[in-house]
């Protein structure tokens, strides 16, 4: 048992230091992102702007969370391709109501 | 019977079966948000009009529950850190601090269902509301779920760090992806719902 937890230590030790500084530099990130999205909500921006800014800043935030707390910048190959399949397949669930609202658009005007 | 790989990584996939089977959950669960999502869109453009997310929800208080679960996912890796370092007692700390920012997050979102439900805005008063409340209710479960698992690691469940420290820390990580996960979707659901 303790030659196992004095493994983890030592080995990575200094690995995790350098992560932890990592850690406090994107959760300041967020929480700036957080405080420009809400922000630039009271600029009363028009629509297709508004929405643009606030899912690219959104999209940030996101990519940060992913890339840095969830450790996706440094992961195995498969996990990469399951989130590859499930990227490709995210987006044609988004494209599903821009099909349906051109075809029945008319009926609201 | 021993569950396989748990400490050691699998030699074909190169990760811990743990690993691969909460990304393979994360995967589902990113399809099942997506099809909120995607059914919001098809709501809001077929809609002739479409109310601003701040003339009928509290902004300030969504802020302040993004600032909530942003700080709770900090504490959450840092208390997998704790355990990288060995260090026990801080993980402690760092675990029980994410379980009461979850808890607070729950606190805010009961003070706005109930401020809404006073005020006769049920999901079935219009589409906003119905959108509305399905998607933060159905991520309102997650953080709940999160909690109890993660509560489970700080309690019980920690007699394991005593046994396998590594096996332990694995599955503090694996927790620790769904909570990130489950941020993850706020900070999306966040501008869509309240700013938009």
């Amino acid at each position: 048992m303790t030659s196992e937890r004095a493994a983890i230590t030592s080995d990575h030790a200094a690995d995790i230091d350098r992560h932890v500084r990592v850690y406090i530099i994107v959760f300041v990130a967020l929480m700036a992102l957080t405080i420009i999205t809400v922000a630039v909500s009271y600029l009363d921006l028009p629509p297709a702007m508004a929405i643009t800014v606030a899912l690219f800043v959104a999209t940030v935030k996101g990519s940060l969370v992913a890339c840095y707390f969830m450790h996706l910048i440094s992961e195995k190959r498969l996990i990469y391709a399951v989130l590859v399949i499930t990227v490709v397949k995210f987006i044609a669930l988004m494209a599903l109501p821009a099909f349906t609202h051109s075809n029945s658009y008319g009926i609201f005007e | 019977m021993e569950i396989p790989y748990t400490v050691e990584v699998r030699p074909d996939t190169g990760l811990t079966n743990g690993k691969i089977g909460i990304w393979l959950f994360l995967a589902s669960e990113v399809m099942l948000f997506g099809a909120l999502f995607a059914s919001y869109i098809l709501i809001r453009a077929g809609a002739p009009s479409w109310p601003r997310g701040d003339t009928i929800l509290n902004v300030p208080l969504a802020t302040f529950n993004t600032i909530v679960l942003i700080t709770s996912s900090i504490t959450m890796v840092m208390a997998w850190a704790s355990l990288m370092r060995g260090r026990f007692g801080t993980f402690r700390m760092y675990m029980g601090g994410t379980i009461l920012l979850g808890f607070v997050f729950l606190v805010v979102k009961y003070f706005e269902y109930s401020h809404k439900l006073h005020h006769g805005l049920f999901p079935s008063t219009n589409n906003f509301l119905a959108i509305y409340f399905t998607l933060t209710g159905l991520h309102m479960l997650h953080v709940l779920g999160g909690m109890a698992v993660n509560a489970y690691f700080w309690g019980p469940g920690s007699k394991l760090w005593k046994t396998n420290p590594v096996w332990f820390t694995n599955r503090v990580e694996n927790s620790g992806l769904f909570w990130h996960f489950v941020d993850l979707v706020w900070i999306f659901l966040f501008p869509i719902l309240y700013l938009l």
